[in-house]
């Protein structure tokens, strides 16, 4: 069986508020110097979520992932947790892709590899938050979809899911091949080890360019951007304060109920 | 000739009823219809929709589609999707909304695709231009750090739309709408992803959705057990317990509680964070509440940064003469009140 885990790149996204920046242009985040992007936590679920199904049952996974600029021994990473290759989409012309093209590029990528049985991918990126790269890679495929799964198995070429919902979860059933978005409930990737370290080293990296690919329609935006910004926090904090945590805490009842 | 339709809104039903952010994008949705002088549009599918389609013309929809079907009582995006998109095409609709919910998030995508337009997900404000009818749709994104202003360049413009961020009419009995059947063949053969079982983890009697009052506690509350404490100050308010990731990624209290960009977003009276750092995942869930008070043992946590009452210092210190004064307070009013 073979697993395609779809992973980006993106800014930390556990950086502090305060090294968070927009270009002049009100279009992009800038990284802050010196700090290397990282894998989308969702996507390191989704990794964590495809290793598993290899542990119980034996399975090729491979890495992909599309970017105008991939920081490489970022992505060594799951080459060390036990990934088996890599695949890397690296464009210059691949640069603000909106959801649907990166979904349709990716998607073209997974055909060229001869297709899959089981893709899987974060429920959303750290970045934009959209969540829709995952369902986009199922329509293109005309696979069927399962999103924000908590929990993934498979058994006799049927994926059996626990999609988290507002108030509990839904069991779904579907056969393979389908498409997959993880929720960080499923679990962290495992952590890497030396005997892993050293193994990625002897393990497939392969680097196309979108003009390898067979895209069907120049990848024309649905959606544009016209502006980002920081929204400003005027909130000032009154702070409730004493000597004495028992006087503080009946000061802090007082001002919210008397 | 008869406006056209503006909005088209993809309606969600709760236990047989309007859910809250149906109510509210009708009301949202209404503001929009009128300013661009066309038709607000509400499509339901479901089991038995007819008192519940009246219910969506009081909340101020002008047109309810109805796709009734013993089948359709539970979501299942491989029959819901046909039907959805037969709908669209036949509406036309300029602008087409879904909440930002576990079926949106879903349906969303796919229904986009299968239109040939785009979508903005997870919107919290929606401006529409006079004559253009160009929508231009605000987002959060970064985990919140920043907003993201949109337009998309294919019709229907769609968004969905996260809960709270539009505002509920009263609902006026006295309107009139129409309700139009819609037809229903599913093709059970069309059914890839089966729904085998649905598992609810509520815990309390007040959902977090609905609390006037919700106590939250972080990483810093170290135990399963420490969660006790706050639900005794929950109950008190009337209110629900919530939690920051940590201790549902710990297992200390389930998913279903989780508060933030991920979770559930709320925004009570009154919200209540107990030794929570304020990451902006989590803020995102919380920072629209009325009223944020912090306690927290680090005074450098970027929760005092977005709370309005601050207290430094150790819950397990704080809380129980709070609830102890608190209860006091309450008693000499008459029991509990919301602020």
């Amino acid at each position: 069986m073979r697993i395609v885990v779809c992973i980006k790149l993106v800014l930390d996204p556990e950086m502090p508020y305060s090294a968070f920046k927009i270009d002049a242009d009100g279009k992009r985040a800038i990284p802050s110097p010196g700090t290397p992007p990282v894998i989308s936590p969702y996507d390191e679920n989704a990794l964590e979520a495809a290793l598993r199904i290899k542990d119980a049952h034996g399975a090729t996974v491979i890495a992909v992932s599309l970017g105008s600029r991939l920081a490489r021994p970022v992505l060594n990473k799951p080459l060390a947790a036990g990934v088996d290759e890599l695949v890397l989409i690296e464009d210059p012309a691949a640069i603000d892709l909106d959801s649907f093209a990166s979904a349709s590029i990716l998607a073209a990528a997974i055909s060229k590899l001869g297709g899959a049985d089981l893709v899987l991918t974060g429920r959303q990126a750290a970045d934009w938050d959209a969540g829709i790269a995952g369902c986009v890679i199922a329509e293109e495929l005309k696979m069927p979809c399962i999103t924000v799964a908590r929990k993934v198995t498979v058994r006799n070429g049927m994926v059996r899911a626990e999609r988290l919902q507002s108030d509990g979860f839904e069991v779904v059933e579907a056969l393979l091949p389908c498409v997959i978005t993880v929720d960080g409930d499923l679990g962290e990737l495992r952590q890497v080890t030396m005997h892993g370290l050293n193994a990625a080293k002897k393990k497939p990296v392969t680097s196309w360019k979108l003009s390898d690919l067979k895209l069907e329609s120049p990848l024309q935006p649905r959606c544009e951007l016209l502006e980002l910004y920081i929204p400003e926090r005027k909130r000032v904090c009154e702070m409730i304060t004493d000597e004495n945590p028992e006087d503080a805490a009946v000061k802090l009842a007082n001002r919210l109920f008397e | 000739m008869p406006k056209k339709t503006m909005v088209l809104i993809l309606g969600e039903l709760v236990k047989g009823n309007l859910s809250n952010i149906t109510r509210e994008m009708l009301g949202g949705s209404r503001e929009l219809a009128d300013k661009a002088n066309g038709r607000l549009t509400l499509l339901l599918l479901g089991d038995k929709l007819e008192l519940v389609a009246e219910e969506a013309i009081a909340y101020g929809a002008d047109d309810v589609y109805l796709a009734e079907n013993p089948q359709l009582g539970t979501y299942q995006a491989d029959t819901y999707l046909p039907i959805i998109e037969k709908a669209v095409k036949d509406t036309e609709p300029e602008i087409l909304l879904m909440g930002q919910t576990s079926i949106g998030r879903d349906i969303a995508p796919r229904l986009a695709f299968r239109l040939g337009t785009g979508i903005c997900m997870d919107c919290v404000r929606l401006d529409i231009e006079p004559v253009s009818n160009i929508l231009r749709m605000t987002r959060p994104v970064y985990g919140c750090k920043a907003l993201a202003v949109m337009i998309c360049k294919m019709k229907p413009q769609m968004a969905s739309i996260r809960a709270g961020t539009m505002k509920s009419r009263e609902p006026d009995r006295s309107r009139k709408g129409q309700l139009h059947a819609l037809a229903t063949d599913i093709d059970m053969s069309q059914i890839k992803v089966k729904v085998t079982a649905k598992v609810e983890e509520q815990m309390d009697s007040v959902s977090l959705e609905d609390a006037k009052v919700i106590v939250c506690g972080g990483r810093g509350m170290g135990s399963s057990d420490s969660f006790s404490i706050l639900e005794d100050l929950a109950r008190l308010l009337g209110g629900a317990v919530g939690a920051s990731r940590p201790p549902c990624d710990a297992g200390w209290i389930p998913s279903t509680r989780q508060i933030g960009l991920t979770g559930k977003i709320v925004s009570p009276n009154l919200y209540i964070a107990v030794a929570v750092s304020g990451s902006s995942q989590h803020m995102a869930g919380c920072a629209e509440s009325h009223t944020i008070v912090a306690i927290n043992k680090d005074p450098e946590a970027n929760i005092f940064a977005m709370a309005h009452y601050g207290v430094v210092g150790d819950y397990r210190e704080i809380l129980p003469p709070f609830i102890r004064h608190t209860r006091e307070i309450l008693e000499s009013k008459g029991g509990p009140r919301c602020c």
